[in-house]
């Protein structure tokens, strides 16, 4: 049991969380992705509350169980996560070391304009879509024409 | 909550759940079969959100039916009669142009009545409805393209999509039938009523077919019985048989 004294405050709590990698897309943090939306002790507890990105993505529920696994292995016993479906989640919520990190894993980051500014891979900026839809539910599928490379762009939301 | 307003909220819920569940399984069961793979990636995407969807709309049911059932039990232990989707739901596959005909008729109602659900007064059903409204536009963008695409297409494609829509139109009118239970909950501001929506699809569906250049049949005429339960095609009972089979099988088997 976590003593009052003893409790963990929310910015050591961010810390451990900033570690976790998203399960899909392992490049970035669950902090950078942008889902985990709060952190707080409510009494005795412990709230963090969590919104999907997509409503059938599959890994909102292996990111709730890693969330539960890390903050218990650092002795959080009063544990609840909450699921916030509102205000839905947007690309916009994805940091800028976020953005970077994709880019060099090699998923061009979402742009307001609604495909990617350049291939990840060689910065060409002769891109064609292939389809609106990727390996998973938040990616669409691009193609460079000037390095002639397919790349996995994020689908801005 | 007074009786007859719990059970209209409870059909609306249903009536979300149930046409996302139905319309997402027959998405679905292109998995692996679609024309090309990058099609059969987006389908199964579509299926993917829809029946996210669903676990939404039909978590909330169960809460306001208030029997102790979970999302899962709605959807995999009620059988036809008790079903609330759209007929146009259900309709089997055809070929992909019917099939992403059927889409773009279904994400065209989804994505005008979407952004209304997320005012609702009722909070649950405003942020579920917001979530699902930015995937709904999405979808939109993509069957609305493939319908144009195959319309506007070969002599061969073309007249798939004009068969296509001839076949699905008789069903695009149960979306926009109303009932008393309706009239509750637009007076409550919870939905609006499903007949305000027309005017502003059919003037969408217009300039799609337009530009697919494909014609739409002249008859207002259309086949219910979905939405309230009255009647179903014979269709549905062949996907739950293959939808349900399992839990029937093999009650209260998880993985």
């Amino acid at each position: 049991m976590v003593n009052v004294m003893a409790r963990p405050g929310a910015d050591q709590i961010w810390q451990w969380l900033d570690e976790l990698p998203d399960p899909e897309i392992p490049a970035i943090s669950l902090t950078d992705l942008g889902v985990i939306r709060d952190v707080a002790w409510v009494g005795e507890t412990l709230t963090v509350t969590v919104t999907p990105t997509y409503s059938g993505c599959p890994a909102t529920s292996i990111i709730n169980m890693e969330i539960e696994a890390t903050l218990r292995h650092h002795g959080i016993e009063n544990l609840e996560l909450k699921r916030q479906l509102s205000p839905a989640w947007t690309t916009d919520w994805i940091s800028d070391e976020g953005r970077r990190k994709l880019r060099e894993y090699g998923i061009a980051p979402p742009q307001p304009a609604g495909g990617p500014d350049r291939c990840p891979r060689c910065g060409g900026t002769d891109l064609e879509r292939i389809s609106q839809f990727g390996s998973t539910p938040c990616k669409a599928q691009w193609r460079c024409r000037e390095c002639l490379e397919p790349f996995d762009y994020f689908k801005c939301i | 909550m007074a009786g007859n307003d719990k059970d209209a909220l409870l059909n609306f819920l249903l009536r979300m759940g149930d046409s996302a569940l139905i319309l997402g399984h027959r998405v679905s069961e292109w998995c692996g079969h679609s024309p090309v793979l990058e099609e059969d990636i987006a389908l199964a995407n579509t299926a993917l959100d829809l029946i996210g969807q669903t676990q939404l709309w039909l978590e909330y049911a169960a809460e306001i039916q208030g029997e102790g059932n979970s999302a899962d039990d709605l959807a995999f232990l009620r059988d036809a009669w008790d079903f609330r989707n759209f007929l146009l739901a259900e309709l089997p596959n055809g070929d992909f142009g019917r099939t992403m005909m059927r889409q773009f008729l279904f994400d065209a109602w989804a994505s005008i009545l979407l952004p209304r659900l997320a005012q609702s007064s009722d909070p649950r059903v405003a942020e579920i409805a917001a979530k699902a409204a930015k995937e709904a536009a999405y979808h939109l963008e993509r069957s609305a393209d493939t319908v144009v695409g195959l319309g506007d297409g070969t002599a061969e494609s073309h007249d798939r999509m004009q068969a296509a829509l001839d076949y699905l139109y008789p069903y695009v009118g149960e979306m926009f039938l109303s009932d008393e239970g309706d009239a509750a909950l637009a007076a409550a501001g919870v939905a609006p009523d499903p007949a305000s929506l027309r005017n502003e699809y059919d003037a969408l569906l217009k300039r799609v077919m337009n530009e697919a250049t494909l014609e739409l049949p002249d008859t207002r005429f259309t086949h219910s019985g979905g939405r309230d339960g009255r009647m179903h095609t014979e269709h549905l009972g062949h996907l739950l048989c293959s939808m349900q089979w399992l839990q029937r099988a093999y009650p209260g088997s998880t993985w």
